[in-house]
């Protein structure tokens, strides 16, 4: 078990550049997800930790040590594949011995015919067998040990893949997008199982996902990626709190966060379609700004904080709708509510209104901007001359 | 309302089923036609083997002879010529080219479909160029290799010309380039070795190409007179279709009762070896199910 550090790796294919001279540290025993849109280098950065592609620049070191110079087996790392990777035409203990047999036999006693003049060669596959069963019973697929991956099912394959990955006790887990291979309610169970797995093992786990809700739920901190940049890195809440840049914002959160035009006014208050939010902004680089406010931060109903809205359609998620509108002021902009069943649905023109400290700001360049609210403190003065 | 034009009325269920009779008959016609202008020469040669001398030119072609005379052809035809030692010849070669075939071009194959490295788009230009050489192209410079070398009337010189088959690497390399590459990385990060990934992890999944590459190179080797004509000149080395060549104008010139059962011999390891490898080409595609 081991950290890992990443500098300054940068990767182009032809013409076009990959990642952007990555900088990140993982720490020993973190759950790290790397995640972004298809195509933001998060897969290609995850396979040059594995070894399997190489940086133009930068370097890998794990616990402490470059591993740059190293063939993948030698990282002593284990990877997850989206497809599994099984190995097709051998059964499902060969397939997870395989690692095993390759570091502890040599290359006569591997040899098909002459395997069986070696005397030791009985000795250490009983002690590997004797391994793998212990790791199968874990992952609850000893049952199947003599049958082949074609003859399992999704979730099965899955299991046996972290089981070949397990055996080998390694420094470090990558997976590449494991789960999403299977159907709905199979990813959300071996989430769960994934993070106890984790807990249980206490390895260092990289994962890569496009998908924001095993990213949420799954990591101790995530990497957003774009364009062959890490947008941002913390933790979920983090994230979803103070995301940095719009790009984040709208990535991470489901249904996606609502993004308001707005402008700076003449005193630093943000004008938003005509109205002045509570809110004021400092050292902005041009007068263009972006108002984010989260679905769920939106209610029904009026307040200094609100805007006009043209009620078009209702999604309904049982517990919850998440309500579809257009703004008035400009109808090409959606936005969405989400609230709770049992609440009135409202017709035609409503107004929705959000609190300033649900207000994510953003630059020109879409960069988060620190506010200050103005109301927040005389709300405060207010409740302590009620409290008095 | 009535429209003036006239609409085309839906076929009937019967004539739908005639179409289709009449279809199929003409399909078939086609096939068995060229089946019976195929298979008429081995027929041929099959009812000559157990016909007596009298009977094989006679002007009414019959299947099977009033007097039956295949113990007698094959009798002839055996302790004329050592067709058991052709057989044995054939073997030696056709095993031999397409073991070192496989053992050179499965590797190729690999490389160029799946390692990454300076030259590979070249190399592949030149296995595709050398489909388009003909065999007799490079067979003078050859000849005078192997006189140079004194191994002409050897096993070795009807073998050595066959032993890097750009076919071969070219049929692996469209066939590996399907082969999953995360499969190939997984076993990269389990610390196999190159060679053993080829050998042991691709190899296995390769079957049905490998069966297919086979019954072409044998066949091809096996019914090859071009080249062991060139370089044998020992009866003992003799391949079948070779020896066959020998003992036609001497020993077995007038009996052609007896040479059609000496064809008939060295055909029938081909045929049954094809009729076997069918089976095993058919099992293979069916056995490999990658996903």
């Amino acid at each position: 078990m081991a950290g890992l550090t990443l500098r300054g790796i940068r990767k182009t294919f032809g013409d076009t550049a990959v990642l952007n001279d990555i900088d990140l540290d993982i720490a020993d025993g973190e759950f790290l997800t790397l995640v972004g849109p298809s195509g933001c280098g998060k897969s290609t950065l995850l396979r040059i930790i594995a070894g399997l592609e190489s940086q133009d620049r930068g370097s890998v070191s794990i616990g402490g040590t470059s591993v740059d110079h190293l063939r993948p087996h030698e990282r002593r790392i284990a990877m997850v594949f989206q497809n599994y990777a099984l190995y097709p035409h051998m059964s499902v203990f060969d397939n997870m011995a395989l690692p095993l047999t390759m570091t502890r036999l040599n290359l006569f006693e591997r040899l098909p015919l002459m395997r069986h003049l070696s005397p030791r060669r009985r000795r250490v596959m009983d002690e590997i067998a004797r391994e793998v069963r212990a790791v199968a019973e874990q992952l609850r697929i000893e049952t199947f040990f003599h049958r082949r991956p074609g003859q399992l099912s999704g979730g099965q394959r899955q299991r046996v893949a972290l089981g070949r990955a397990m055996v080998r006790h390694p420094q470090a887990f990558l997976m590449d997008e494991p789960l999403s291979n299977l159907d709905a309610k199979l990813r959300v169970h071996m989430r769960g199982e994934l993070t106890e797995l984790h807990a249980r093992l206490g390895v260092t786990m990289i994962y890569v996902t496009h998908d924001q809700i095993e990213a949420m739920t799954m990591s101790d901190r995530l990497a957003v990626m774009d364009h062959g940049d890490i947008l941002q890195l913390g933790t979920p809440a983090d994230v979803y709190d103070r995301p940095a840049t719009t790009a984040v914002a709208q990535f991470i959160g489901s249904p996606a966060i609502n993004l308001f035009p707005a402008r700076v006014g003449p005193g630093g208050q943000v004008e938003l379609l005509g109205r002045t939010l509570p809110i004021d902004v400092r050292n902005v680089p041009a007068p263009e700004l972006t108002v984010g406010v989260r679905p769920e931060a939106m209610r029904i109903g009026g307040g200094p904080c609100a805007v006009t809205c043209r009620f078009r359609r209702r999604e309904n998620l049982g517990s919850e709708s998440i309500l579809h509108f257009d703004l008035v002021a400009s109808p090409e902009v959606a936005v969405l509510c989400r609230i709770d069943n049992g609440m009135p649905i409202p017709e035609g023109e409503v107004t929705l209104a959000f609190e300033p400290r649900d207000c994510h700001v953003f630059d020109n360049n879409g960069r988060r901007i620190e506010v200050e609210s103005r109301n927040a403190a005389s709300r405060d003065v207010r409740r302590a001359s009620e409290v008095r | 309302m009535r429209t003036s034009t006239t609409i085309a009325r839906p076929p009937t269920p019967v004539a739908i089923r005639m179409r289709r009779l009449v279809s199929l008959a003409l399909v078939h016609a086609v096939l068995i036609g060229g089946a019976v202008f195929m298979l008429l020469p081995f027929v041929f040669m099959l009812t000559s083997a157990i016909k007596p001398p009298g009977e094989i030119f006679e002007a009414t072609f019959r299947l099977w002879p009033r007097q039956f005379y295949g113990w007698q052809n094959f009798e002839s035809a055996l302790s004329t010529a050592p067709l058991l030692r052709f057989l044995l010849n054939g073997l030696i070669v056709c095993g031999g080219i397409l073991v070192v075939q496989l053992l050179v071009a499965i590797p190729c194959a690999y490389a160029l479909a799946k390692l990454r490295f300076p030259g590979r788009p070249i190399l592949f230009s030149l296995v595709l160029l050398g489909l388009c050489i003909p065999v007799q192209a490079p067979s003078l410079p050859l000849y005078i290799a192997f006189a140079e070398l004194g191994i002409l009337n050897t096993y070795l010189s009807m073998m050595m010309p066959f032993f890097l088959s750009v076919f071969a690497i070219f049929l692996f390399r469209q066939f590996f380039k399907s082969y999953p590459d995360e499969i190939i990385q997984a076993a990269r990060l389990d610390g196999v070795g190159e060679f053993e990934i080829v050998w042991r992890i691709v190899v296995p999944s390769a079957w049905p190409a490998i069966a297919a590459f086979s019954i072409f190179s044998v066949v091809a080797h096996w019914n090859d007179l071009y080249w062991p004509l060139i370089v044998v000149s020992d009866t003992k080395l003799a391949t079948p279709p070779l020896g066959m060549m020998y003992f036609a104008d001497s020993e077995l010139g007038s009996n052609y009762g007896a040479l059609a059962a000496g064809a008939t011999i060295i055909t029938a390891p081909l045929v049954i070896a094809f009729l076997i490898a069918r089976r095993r080409f058919i099992a293979g595609i069916t056995m490999t199910g990658i996903k």
